[in-house]
């Protein structure tokens, strides 16, 4: 029984439910409510990066492109051409997904870290178009959102949307733990393992690091989408570089080919940033700091390293 | 020892305690603030910081507001719209503040508009859009000028001396792109034809294929460019590289002495629309704003030994404003501080004269503008 509920896929998920579902009693007003959904936005679309950078061995700079362009299809459809978000959400899906094969196709059957080269100009090229097609896009100025709709209700304030983006969280962290666990997934590790080794057993490696790629942007697009709803106003910085940068050090910093760690690197440096503001011009230092130690002492991520320590000392004491 | 140990933890605890709750005095008057005071818009945002935390300060020796001490509660968003819009919700929902004093950039501050809307708090802006107070929002103010009044003043003077017929260069910049929007738009009142609608973006380093068609344009009497940073001084190095004799107009957002160091000779006669804290020194001595810029110089920069800027100069009256507003209103009631904000009348400001009615949220006319021209290495006024 315990060593059912110890299962990652199980008790993680437990555990990780409860959380979400408790927390509120420690929220005291709005504001940590909006704290805990960008948390949650946050780490939705790095659990899928994950995949990619845990499972697939590819790193992407232009998740927040995807991020973005999700973001402005919904903005677009649904402010200046009336569609209905959910419409307008399923077309950010398409766009992103079918952009994001066209690009990893040809990219994926090459070795090496061309993906993160071709996903760094893809990134820029989508933030510098929303910046510039101002007509459209409201240019660097940002452009306003109208609230997210469905069938007559309306989904507005920080209450209604922690639960949608706490119930959004539990159900992504399940498809990708059962993405980690499935064929190929699998496959992916086997990749990881050695590229080699697994094409002579006839693993269409090519494949399934497109699969991931693809998979991963779309979790990027909906998040978006959902942002742009949510926060009711864009700007062009959501699509752009350090935005992108910031997902992957989500992931760096809670660990790689670790979903819960990608989410407690989400946690982390959503929160972080507004612990410190408090220092002032020091900020910005002691978040490097705080980055540089981690890296430095704990080179696979927090997660990994804290649940490897904490083995070997059970290991020790039985 | 022990004891020594205890004291010293008990100090700590002290020190983390008041680092994570700035807030302890309750019955402080609160005034938030978000302003972009590290990042690209820095030289905007630390300025207006500056400006706020002097002149509280002194507030706060002469006595306080209404009997209180007046407190700033600060976050930097470094210019990042999503970062700011989530200070003003903890400005709003968690520090409760009465009155928000903030925005560096436009987008920032346009970020923060359905927040405060929803809040039902007094929000002044410190951003130039014009989208921020057109249409007018019943919680939201600003204090600089907007880019379709520099636009206006520089089509006001070319009028005067006779120009119809000019070329514009704007950047693609946030800035670049709305000044030229508006330029655009109040062309036509004055008269003036636009012949020729160039572009560069804000991190060329060479604009003399643009220039090069402008002067090959044939009837061009004029040339005003619409930029910010280092753009505007390119422009103006190879305007006088190109040996281009055209009288060359620059808008507010050179309107420092940065832009001369930069540019060097060649900004010699270059005409510019600022506002007059750049010039307080000869201003004659009957001008209205002459004792708030002397003074507002005088304390800036004596408390912080660096030259005084215009942006600084949005600041300290955002929190004039809002401080003349709370003791007309004789308490810090929301509904109370935004009626007396609106019904501001003949302030004297370091930007200009403001006369706040239910349809115009900022106040300013074009007086609030000054040209000046490049001398020597310094400026002088048009009159």
């Amino acid at each position: 029984m315990l060593a059912k509920l110890t299962h990652p896929r199980i008790g993680g998920l437990l555990i990780l439910s409860l959380i979400i579902a408790l927390l509120p009693l420690a929220l005291p007003n709005n504001y940590y409510y909006d704290v805990a959904i960008k948390i949650g936005i946050n780490a939705i679309v790095v659990v899928g990066l994950n995949l990619l950078i845990g499972y697939a061995g590819q790193i992407s700079l232009g998740h927040g492109g995807f991020f973005g362009l999700g973001a402005y299809t919904s903005g677009i459809l649904t402010a200046v051409y009336g569609w209905p978000p959910l419409l307008a959400l399923l077309t950010g899906v398409a766009v992103v997904g079918v952009l994001s094969f066209i690009v990893a196709r040809p990219i994926l059957r090459l070795t090496g870290h061309y993906l993160a080269m071709a996903t760094l100009g893809l990134g820029i090229i989508i933030s510098i178009v929303i910046s510039n097609e101002d007509w459209l896009t409201g240019g660097p100025d940002g452009m306003y959102v109208e609230p997210f709709t469905l069938l007559g209700w309306e989904l507005y304030g920080e209450k209604p949307w922690y639960w949608v983006i706490g119930a959004l969280l539990v159900i992504s962290v399940w498809m990708a733990m059962n993405i980690v666990d499935s064929p190929a997934g699998r496959a992916l590790r086997a990749v990881h393992g050695s590229e080699v080794a697994a094409q002579v057993v006839g693993v269409d490696t090519t494949g399934y690091k497109v699969l991931l790629f693809v998979v991963s942007a779309v979790f990027a697009s909906v998040m978006g989408s959902l942002f742009a709803h949510y926060s009711g106003f864009i700007t062009p910085a959501q699509a752009g570089f350090f935005h992108s940068i910031e997902l992957v050090t989500m992931v760096v910093l809670g660990g790689m080919a670790s979903t819960y760690g990608a989410l407690v690197g989400a946690v982390l440096l959503t929160v972080l940033p507004q612990l410190l503001s408090g220092f002032e011009d020091f900020e910005m230092v002691i978040f490097g700091l705080i980055l540089m130690l981690t890296l430095i002492f704990m080179p696979k991520g927090l997660v990994p390293t804290l649940t490897h320590k904490l083995k070997d000392w059970r290991g020790g004491r039985s | 020892m022990l004891k020594s140990l205890f004291t010293r933890g008990a100090m700590l605890a002290v020190c983390a305690v008041s680092l994570l709750s700035p807030a302890l005095a309750d019955d402080a008057i609160k005034i938030g603030s978000f302003l972009s005071a590290t990042g690209p818009a820095s030289f905007l945002g630390d300025p207006e910081l500056k400006t706020l935390q002097l002149y509280i300060d002194k507030l706060n020796a002469e006595g306080g507001l209404l009997g209180k001490k007046v407190e700033l509660i600060h976050y930097d968003d470094a210019g990042d719209a999503e970062k700011a819009r989530t200070f003003v919700k903890r400005l709003l929902d968690n520090d409760k503040v009465s009155l928000i004093i903030g925005g560096t950039t436009t987008g920032t501050t346009m970020a923060a508009i359905p927040l405060v809307e929803r809040a039902k708090i007094p929000f002044i802006s410190l951003a130039g859009g014009i989208d921020i107070i057109d249409p007018v929002k019943k919680w939201v103010f600003k204090t600089p000028q907007t880019d379709r009044m520099a636009a206006a003043k520089i089509m006001e003077d070319m009028k005067k001396r006779g120009y119809t017929k000019i070329a514009l260069l704007s950047e693609t910049s946030g800035f670049g792109r709305s000044g030229r929007e508006q330029t655009l738009k109040v062309a036509p009142e004055y008269g003036i034809d636009i012949v020729l609608d160039e572009t560069y973006g804000p991190k060329d380093t060479d604009m003399t294929a643009q220039l090069t068609k402008i002067k090959n344009t044939e009837g061009v009497q004029a040339v005003f460019v619409f930029g910010f940073g280092q753009g505007p001084a390119i422009v103006t190095k190879n305007y006088a590289q190109l040996g281009i004799t055209l009288p060359l107009y620059q808008s507010h957002g050179v309107a420092s002495n940065s832009y001369i160091d930069l540019a060097g000779d060649a900004a010699q006669g270059v005409l510019i629309s600022a506002s007059a804290l750049l010039i307080t020194d000869d201003l004659p001595a009957d001008d209205v704003q002459k004792t708030v810029l002397v003074n507002y110089k005088k304390d800036y920069e004596t408390a912080f030994k660096a030259p005084v800027s215009t942006f600084g100069a949005y600041a300290y009256d955002g929190l004039m404003l809002a401080v003349n507003a709370i003791k007309k209103a004789g308490s810090t009631d929301p509904s109370k501080v935004r009626d007396a904000i609106e019904q501001t009348e003949g302030y004297v400001g370091a930007t200009g004269v403001v006369n706040m009615s239910p349809k115009d949220h900022m106040g300013l006319d074009l007086t609030a503008f000054r040209i000046l021209e490049i001398k020597d290495g310094g400026w002088v006024l048009i009159q």
